[in-house]
């Protein structure tokens, strides 16, 4: 992994005032992505419309496609082409690409896809938040595979986070989601970019030996294979079908396992160098308020609430939601009572924290079906019921 | 923590008001500060609010409860805004737009013709600016340096000189108001009321 400085052209330096969604668009424009294709959809449009304004001034492409599924596949023309590419959308939106998210999967493709979450399902609730594609992020399109996805609770993190989601996506040669919602993506607040020279962005892992020699997935000594750009003479083949160390399909068992072992277990094997979690007082509590993206933001009122009444309680705050935080969730669990999981959703997470709770803690949901984020009461109520 | 909610018609540059107010107070105040608006098929002529949470900590919970300060450029946003406006917050009005009631609790009231000073000024569309320079003199909750310093970026370039004189003239009146109501306590209440009349 080629850690390098950003590209001052895409970097807007300063002190703004932003909402979330054109935070995700300047730390997209800050990671050196110079490819946008994507079909607007509440309520992620202002990220296409800020990107159609300014990644044409730092020498980029946009396109409004005609759809998300033409999105999605141009995003992997692109970084087979050689760019750092993205798109935005939400829940119908995400639908549509998730076949050829699982192509991008199988050809190991970097590509960044902030889904700001609106209420589901069907079009739903299409100006309010939800949290419920979390589990879609995960599982969306068929076969095995891993993702990694992020959870910003501000625009500022919208900015940090779509930044770390292209250094992921490009070290691991992975779709990387950015799993936002309509609240932060609508949330108007202070966003500092810092200067060029102080933002690391990685480089992809070009191959540069031998023409002849190019084996597209053949793996390195960290596991990931070399990538070379379409048009730079190198012959390759690339496909969707279970392949070997040249691209080409094999259709048996062996090399299925060689091939879904190894999407998986580039992510896996990795899971703590790519997890990132915030705690607060987790040590000494007796319930842990496990929450993501803006839910973490109304629990703390809960928690605090909860805490002056001299009620220990810690916070789990999931900034990378996959892959999944099972290994601290596992430490956590003999040590306190309960977890309280609020969420946007009518229960997801809350299975992956019962499953790594393993019934040494109880694991208490307090569940919200979207259209708002939760009453910071109902999970106080939860806290209380869980020290009872 | 303080909670603002601006409130009026589609068109009237209501989502505009919270935004200039929040970058004022976020970059210029050292606040924090997270507007929200009312997301929904707001169309012009419409109701139309955004909301404004700010603080010295991080704001946790993005959305206001019960407002501090309520402003309301129309008759339906009044009508469906003062409910929850606190006891001992803050009205503001555009005086030829809306009629309140007779205030609930302790509520302050503050009334300009914000779109009158605005049409005089040469155009109706700067109304909320004077609305801006009104609220600002008026609540002390935001400096008006900070306020004139958060307007480029935020109004066309070749307006920005129309939209400080804008908010020059609500400041002004603003400042006049408060006097005024100062006066008026010192005399008592009955005279307040008749040196507002004459206004």
């Amino acid at each position: 992994m080629k850690k390098v400085k950003a590209d001052p052209k895409g970097v807007l330096t300063g002190v703004h005032y932003l909402d979330g969604d054109y935070a995700i668009a300047e730390g997209a424009l800050a990671a050196g992505c110079r490819f946008f294709a994507g079909y607007p959809i509440t309520p992620s449009t202002e990220t296409a419309e800020r990107f159609a304004a300014r990644i044409p001034k730092v020498g980029g492409v946009f396109i409004q496609m005609e759809d998300e599924l033409g999105s999605i596949a141009a995003l992997i023309g692109a970084a087979w082409g050689g760019k750092k590419a993205m798109t935005v959308t939400s829940g119908p939106g995400f639908s549509l690409m998730q076949e050829n998210i699982g192509l991008a999967c199988m050809m190991e493709t970097p590509l960044v896809i902030a889904n700001v979450q609106r209420g589901g399902p069907s079009t739903g609730l299409p100006t309010l938040a939800g949290q419920q594609d979390i589990m879609q992020a995960r599982w969306g399109s068929h076969g095995d595979y891993e993702v990694i996805a992020l959870a910003p609770d501000s625009p500022q993190e919208c900015f940090d986070l779509t930044i770390e989601a292209f250094n992921l996506a490009e070290t691991y040669r992975v779709p990387t989601f950015i799993m936002t919602d309509e609240c932060v993506g609508h949330m108007h607040e202070k966003v500092v970019i810092p200067p060029a020279e102080e933002i690391e962005v990685v480089e992809r892992k070009w191959y540069t030996g031998p023409k002849d020699k190019y084996l597209p997935y053949k793996l390195d000594k960290d596991g990931i294979p070399f990538m070379v750009k379409a048009g730079d003479g190198y012959r390759f083949h690339t496909t969707g079908l279970t392949h070997d160390e040249r691209g080409y399909p094999v259709i048996n068992a062996e090399c299925q396992d060689w091939c879904v072992r190894h999407l998986c277990d580039k992510i896996r094997k990795n899971a703590d160098k790519i997890i990132i979690l915030e705690e607060d007082e987790t040590d000494t509590a007796e319930v842990i308020v496990l929450s993501y993206g803006i839910t973490s933001r109304v629990a703390t009122r809960a928690v605090q609430k909860a805490r002056d009444e001299g009620i220990k309680v810690g916070t789990l705050r999931l900034i990378t939601v996959w892959p999944f935080a099972e290994k601290r969730i596992r430490e956590l669990a003999p040590k306190v009572a309960a977890f309280v999981v609020p969420e946007i959703n009518y229960g997801q997470i809350v299975f992956e924290v019962e499953r790594c709770a393993a019934g040494q803690a109880k694991v208490i949901h307090v569940p919200h079906c979207g259209g708002w984020v939760h009453n910071p009461e109902d999970i106080y109520k939860a806290i209380k019921e869980a020290v009872k | 923590m303080t909670e603002i909610r601006f409130s009026g018609f589609g068109g009237q540059g209501i989502i505009r008001c919270g935004l200039i107010t929040g970058k004022a107070l976020a970059l210029y105040d050292n606040k924090h500060a997270t507007m929200n608006q009312s997301f929904g098929p707001e169309a012009r002529g419409s109701a139309c609010s955004s909301q404004l949470v700010v603080s010295d900590d991080r704001v946790l919970y993005p959305y206001i409860t019960q407002p501090e300060i309520l402003v309301a450029m129309s008759q339906e946003a009044y009508d469906k805004y003062e409910p929850e406006l606190r006891e001992d917050g803050i009205l503001i009005i555009d005086k030829d737009l809306v009629k309140p009631r007779p205030p609930r609790g302790k509520i302050k009231l503050f009334a300009i013709p914000a779109t009158r000073f605005a049409e005089e000024l040469g155009n109706r569309i700067i109304a909320n600016l004077v609305m801006l320079g009104f609220f600002t003199a008026v609540t002390k909750i935001v400096t008006p340096d900070s306020m004139k310093k958060a307007l480029p970026g935020l109004v066309p370039d070749r307006f920005l000189e129309l939209n400080l004189k804008a908010f020059d003239r609500g400041y002004e009146y603003g400042l006049q108001v408060l006097a005024e109501k100062e006066k008026g306590q010192t005399k008592g209440k009955a005279s307040a009321k008749k040196s507002k009349a004459k206004k």
